[in-house]
């Protein structure tokens, strides 16, 4: 394979590390170096807090109940994109997108007057005795359609590619349609889906604009970990901000890891197996 | 080589383009103003008005809380004048040398040409029959203010319930601090910013309560209707100072100093106060607040140095990182 079509690795290899480090690696450095000048005392009084704790709980689990939520419907979503073709398909194709164009504002305004115990939805499930806007619930749903396109996205082409062969060969040795998923479809989809959902968990940890609208924002129990960033901001405690900002970042770092490595490991196994 | 040389070019062109944008013609006729949240529609008045008396003069503003302002500020954005509605905000400016140390002297009554109160927004009829800062404990009563962690404007608030508590409970600790709790419980939102509480209260009918300056709440009943909404004025409440200053470290790099200057001093006029008291709020200039004196009840105003101590000490004991602000939503 011809690996210089594009000239030269010098060039290009330094283009990439110059890229990376200014947009990436030294805005990162920046946060790090400013929560480093606290002392391990003080950075840990900050992030341990009772507040920032609560936050962390409630970032974590919604983002936890997001991701298994996308996991089921954005694994329907892209099987049913994939494998058939109906009237208005390439719109519904083209609307999942959606959730990466809009700006999340928007997105957080338009489910907050949706779920509003006045709004469409939210009247209704107010007389089923559900609220959803200003509680954790609401804060899930607005990290579910922020994140949904993630695991949509990466398990399609997955499924595109998909060689019918296997699935006729299994057919063939009288597997059942639970077999066949299980023991065939599943174990080929699952880096894709790791992937995904890695991104879709990630996205969700860090997402803001949409939440804050749809949140309440209440300390203690509807108060994200970014919108405390944000506050300690504005209290002009850049330290404090960075402090609780940088245990996101390592949240993220220790995620991505944990799914490269899970997913390498899944690789070698389908290869292997 | 050729070839890397076009593609360098290619990557590098964008990149240059960002950094360097062609100098803005610097000339002294456009100046930025820096203001809080709830303040557009009564500057895009008074800029007008101002614009009037100064032919060719142009007058940008910029919008949101106070403290982002004032960082953003720190941070860059280079605003001719503030017009904040609260001085730590302007204080810290000074500390960073964007603005004179002594910069309630630059301007009458403390740098302030017009005034306001945390007052309350209910329901049209008052259904939950809401007369005073009491009510705001009672079970049954949902209060709509945004986080006064965020808003200048909810900070009032704060201090404005506390100033109440202090006088109906002389003094006793324990029972302000179980009042201004008892209100916390009850708030079903806190939006970061005095306009996205109006959103949350009167869009989305969420809450029984809003609280917030005297002049929003005016506005909202003109827009929204007395048959939507009511305005309802506490026994007591805390003066509200909305202080301005010249950013003299941007001003003078513009060239803008005189017309800083004579910008603010406009809102001192008779014209400026009158466009203010339109916009509902109280102003200084004697004979205007006459020609206004059915709009606005007379409400016994207390104040910031009397009840606390001053914006340092308050700074301090209620707004710093673990003070009793802190102590009182962050305990549940």
């Amino acid at each position: 394979m011809r690996r210089n079509v594009l000239p030269g690795l010098r060039l290009s290899l330094g283009v990439t590390l110059f890229y990376v480090g200014l947009i990436v690696v030294l805005p990162l450095a920046a946060l790090v170096f400013k929560a480093a000048s606290l002392g391990p005392e003080d950075y840990w009084r900050i992030v341990s807090s009772s507040r920032a704790l609560a936050s962390y709980r409630v970032t974590v689990l919604s983002a936890l109940g997001a991701t298994v939520f996308n996991l089921f419907f954005g694994l329907a979503l892209a099987w049913v994109l994939t494998r058939y073709r109906f009237p208005g398909w390439r719109i519904v194709d083209a609307m999942v997108d959606l959730p990466f164009a809009l700006p999340t504002a928007v997105a957080g305004i338009a489910l907050t007057a949706l779920f509003t115990t006045n709004g469409w939805f939210g009247s209704i499930l107010a007389e089923l005795g559900i609220k959803v806007a200003y509680t954790p619930l609401g804060i899930m749903i607005a990290m579910c359609f922020t994140s949904l396109p993630f695991i949509v996205r990466t398990v399609q082409p997955v499924l595109e590619d998909l060689d019918p062969a296997l699935e006729e060969a299994a057919q063939s040795l009288g597997g059942s349609d639970w077999q066949i998923f299980r023991k065939v479809i599943l174990p080929l989809l699952t880096p894709a889906l790791l992937a995904g959902v890695s991104l879709s968990f990630a996205r969700s940890l860090g997402e803001f604009g949409a939440i804050i609208f749809i949140a309440g924002n209440q300390p203690m129990s509807t108060e994200i970990t970014a919108l405390l960033v944000f506050i300690r901001l504005e209290e002009y405690d850049y330290q404090a901000a960075a402090a609780v900002a940088s245990v996101l970042l390592i949240a993220a770092f220790v995620m991505l890891a944990l799914t490269n490595w899970m997913q390498s490991r899944a690789l070698r196994y389908t290869v292997r197996g | 080589m050729n070839r890397l040389l076009i593609l360098g070019t290619a990557l590098i062109a964008p990149l240059a383009a960002l950094f360097v944008t062609p100098a803005l013609a610097q000339s002294p006729t456009k100046l930025l103003n820096a203001s809080y949240d709830v303040s557009r529609e009564l500057f895009v008045a008074e800029n007008e008005a101002f614009i009037k008396r100064h032919p060719g003069v142009a007058v940008d503003q910029s919008h949101a809380g106070t403290s982002k302002q004032a960082r953003s500020i720190a941070e860059g954005l280079e605003a001719d004048v503030v017009t904040f509605n609260q001085s730590t905000d302007i204080d810290f400016l000074a500390r960073q040398g964007f603005v004179a140390k002594d910069w309630t002297k630059a301007f009458p009554n403390n740098a302030s040409p017009f005034y306001s109160f945390p007052s309350f927004l209910v329901r049209a009829g008052n259904p939950k029959n809401i007369k005073d800062w009491g009510d705001l404990a009672r079970a049954d009563v949902h209060a709509v203010f945004p986080n006064p962690k965020t808003s200048g404007n909810a900070r009032y608030t704060y201090l404005a319930a506390y100033a109440w508590a202090k006088e109906a409970y002389k003094g006793d600790e324990e029972k302000i601090d179980a009042y201004i709790t008892k209100i916390f419980d009850n708030v079903p939102v806190f939006d970061t910013g005095g306009r996205a509480s109006t959103t949350t209260f009167v869009e989305r009918e969420t809450g029984d309560v809003l609280i917030t300056f005297e002049a929003e709440t005016r506005g909202i009943v003109k827009q929204y209707g007395a048959d939507k909404v009511e305005s309802v004025i506490p026994s007591v409440s805390l003066l509200a100072e909305f202080p301005v200053a010249v950013v003299e470290k941007v001003a003078k790099k513009h060239g803008t100093e005189a017309l800083a200057k004579s910008y603010l001093d406009f809102l001192y006029t008779e014209e400026g106060q009158r466009i203010a008291a339109q916009f509902g709020h109280r102003v200084q200039n004697e004979k205007v607040a006459g020609e206004f004196k059915d709009q606005f009840p007379a409400i016994r105003l207390v104040k910031v140095d009397d009840v606390f101590g001053g914006w340092d000490k308050i700074q301090k004991d209620h707004f710093a990182s673990g003070g009793t602000l802190d102590k009182l939503y962050g305990s549940r």
